[in-house]
């Protein structure tokens, strides 16, 4: 089996954290030099890029692999530096796109992992069906969100998108190729969330559910502060199928951490306006900006933050309103305007997404009111309710999560992030290893009590280590396999 | 590896001893460093430099023996630093000698010395450093060059002329790393008030050691090539440099 010749002109560009590098080196083993960095656009770092088209590919890309190690990357939508190794090997997985028909009697569908979730649902949708759990961004690959384990807006009901995968194929550092199914509990559990340190997925097979219509039927209303608002998001959680909460950090006084909460139920063919019974399942059209490349740095300050948060307060209603909204924009809100990161320009954003436990109301509602006193500039806050969560390394636990957007270089972020750290690790929470671009190892054995068990399963699969990333770097995620390749 | 927040987890400084390295250092710390690796040939140097580190809020300091003139040794010291401390994520060439001018350029074997140190030291040490980040595919590399460096004047032709050849040898080297994931910013800071400019007089815009660290961490954010300290030298020199060399010849030394 031939390395294939990956394409060294220009990077792709669904790959949004890429810039092209100097090729003459890498090209001649088939691979293009790229400079890569998360969606954050942080921490740009210089990786060999194969794109891979079938698993042989990748077996060879494992077994010829050098001191720096593999890593398996698909849209590059986890924020930090979950998908880039630096110095070593990147295989693109976007080429493992094989999507197979919808079994319709067992309810599931079979995807290469990387296909996009987006991908499988406008696949499913004409049938009748969705994926149980999407994220805020429909451009997930299915592999990339098995190793993130990532959570919708219905986590307390539905769990996470592991838990609808039926099974998947595991490729391990050796070249062998596994069936993992529930059974293989912690293989399954290991990988699900494993940040893709535990093998190389290389499909998927995924249960769908059931819908009538293609409709959410969403409630949403303001709350006027903070303890108002996670007392609603909690009641809409626990009375809606999906539930949402936008908190307004801008808003000073009183009101700070006010903000709109949002309750969604899939919508019935009974619940659609009378000229769009007759056709439940059509879809809407995609109504995408993109923000246009070279955008300036600094835009996202205070006084944009107090404004854009004004104007979205003053468009929310003040008692409870029922809408219809197309299921795609209202699970995937991060997918109306196309290359958001650009945004924050050049210095890029770092995303803090906290989980806490039940009972920890008081400490949300403190690290709001934390943030909003600044001088860290947050214009994006987006509060939800989770459940519990059988990954080793899994974000989700029954509590509540809080995530919070930050320009890079806003002024002592650092500072902010590390007390933040400390309130969320004091209280047993956790931060989300695919927004992460910042925890150091001690805080990560305090956040992830399961690590060591981890790190056992994936000595088991991965003995030398060969899978590796610039988080697992960071953190010391995998110093387990790592010691023996320093 | 550099965090989100532009904190680097390890950074190592050649020239460990020295006022502007260890100024660097402490900013690093501030922004949250962890571990900081200080190389040089004065213990006692290095030993007070790391206590500061550490009661500046560093995580780990760590030592090592660095002699720029042992080119051989260069090498094997990396390497080591490396296998014990992971990743470099800054590497910071602070060391160098003054020299004085007076008796260098009337003693060959002194002229000589300056620069091996700097010349010969320097080269060794970036060709080593230019293939580390290269492996890495990251890492930020500092290199303190000086305004001497972009015309040699009467005054300190000996200096200027070897931070010329350290300045030019670093930005060749860190055009060559663009695209690599690596970066190198050179630095031309004019007078430093430090330990090795102590007993001669101020020239005009003269600054201070943690002016200097402040402009290579800005600089470094915005992935500058070349940084003057402070800014408005790059344009005086830029002028002076333009200046008929009878006229350069007769500027006060001063």
């Amino acid at each position: 089996m031939s390395t294939c010749v990956a394409p060294v002109t220009s990077p792709d560009p669904r790959s949004p954290g890429s810039r092209p590098g100097p090729v003459a080196e890498a090209s001649a083993a088939g691979l293009s030099l790229q400079r890569l960095s998360g969606w954050g656009r942080t921490g740009f770092v210089g990786c060999r890029v194969l794109r891979v088209r079938t698993p042989d590919e990748v077996a060879h890309a494992l077994r010829t692999a050098d001191q720096r190690g593999v890593l398996p990357r698909g849209l590059a939508r986890s924020y930090g530096d979950a998908a880039q190794n630096a110095g070593g090997c990147v295989l693109d997985m976007t080429g493992l796109d094989h999507l197979e028909a919808i079994d319709r009697e067992a309810e599931t569908i079979r995807a290469g992992a990387g296909v996009a979730l987006g991908r499988v649902l406008a696949a499913a949708l004409p049938s009748g069906f969705v994926l149980p759990v999407l994220p805020g961004t429909a451009s997930v690959t299915v592999g990339g969100a098995l190793a993130s384990d990532v959570h919708g807006k219905n986590h307390v009901h539905e769990g996470s998108f592991a838990t609808h995968v039926a099974s998947f194929t595991l490729m391990l550092a050796s070249g062998e190729r596994r069936t993992v199914t529930r059974a293989d509990h912690d293989v399954f559990w290991s990988t699900a969330g494993g940040m893709g340190l535990t093998g190389i997925v290389l499909d998927a097979v995924l249960q769908l559910r059931p819908v009538e219509t293609t409709q959410v039927l969403s409630v949403r209303r303001r709350c006027e502060d903070i303890e108002a608002l996670l007392a609603a998001t909690a009641t809409a959680a626990a009375d809606h199928e999906y539930a949402v909460a936008w908190v307004d950090l801008g808003a000073r006084g009183a009101g700070a951490g006010r903000g709109v909460v949002e309750g969604g139920d899939h919508a019935g063919v009974a619940d659609l306006p009378a000229d769009r019974r007759q056709r439940p399942l059509r879809q809407d059209g995609d109504h995408r900006v993109t923000v246009p490349a070279g955008w300036p740095s600094g835009v996202v300050s205070w006084p944009a933050v107090r404004a854009l948060g004004a104007a979205r307060w003053a468009r929310a209603p003040r008692r409870a309103a029922t809408r219809l909204r197309p299921l795609g924009r209202f699970l995937h809100p991060l997918d109306g305007v196309s290359d958001w990161n650009r945004l924050y320009g050049r210095p890029g954003l770092v995303q803090y997404q906290l989980a806490v436990p039940d009972g920890t109301e008081e400490l949300v509602a403190g690290i709001v009111r934390r943030v909003a006193a600044g001088p860290a500039a947050c214009p994006v806050a987006v509060l939800k309710r989770l459940g519990p969560q059988p990954g080793l390394l899994s974000f989700p636990l029954a509590g509540w999560t809080l995530a919070l957007d930050f320009p890079a270089d806003a002024p002592r972020l650092h500072h902010l992030l590390a007390e933040l750290d400390d309130r969320v690790a004091g209280c047993g929470g956790r931060v989300y290893l695919a927004k992460d671009s910042r925890l150091r190892p001690e805080t990560l054995i305090r956040m992830y009590p399961r690590l060591a068990e981890w790190q056992a399963v994936r000595r088991s699969l991965d003995p030398t280590g060969v899978l590796i990333s610039d988080l697992a770097r960071r953190t010391g995620l995998a110093t387990a396999g790592d010691h023996r390749r320093a | 590896m550099r965090d989100g927040t532009g904190s680097p987890g390890t950074v190592l400084v050649l020239g460990g001893g020295s006022d502007i390295g260890l100024a660097i250092a402490r900013r690093f710390v501030h922004d949250g460093a962890r571990t900081l690796v200080l190389a040089g040939r004065d213990p006692d140097r290095m030993r007070a430099a790391a206590e500061q580190l550490l009661d500046a809020g560093a995580g780990c300091v760590d030592r090592v023996a660095f002699d720029a003139d042992d080119v051989d040794d260069h090498g094997r010291m990396l390497k080591a630093v490396v296998a014990r401390h992971g990743d470099l994520d800054v590497v910071v060439l602070a060391f160098g000698v003054l020299g004085d001018q007076l008796s260098d350029e009337v003693d060959a074997a002194k002229a000589v010395q300056v620069h091996r140190t700097m010349v010969l030291g320097g080269v060794s040490v970036l060709t080593h450093l230019g293939q580390l980040v290269r492996r890495q595919g990251h890492g930020d590399i500092v290199v303190l060059s000086s305004v001497a460096a972009m015309r040699a004047r009467r005054a300190n032709y000996v200096y200027g002329s070897a931070k010329a050849g350290l300045d030019a040898f670093a930005s060749g080297l860190s055009d060559a790393l663009v695209g690599s994931g690596g970066h190198l910013l050179v630095v031309r800071p004019g007078f430093v008030r430090s330990a090795m400019t102590a007993g001669r007089p101020p020239a005009p815009l003269a600054t201070e050691p943690d002016a200097v660290a402040d402009a290579v961490v800005a600089a470094l954010a915005r992935r500058a090539h070349t940084v003057h300290v402070p800014r408005s030298l790059g344009l005086v020199m830029g002028g002076l440099r333009l200046l008929p060399r009878t006229l350069f010849r007769r500027l006060p030394d001063r």
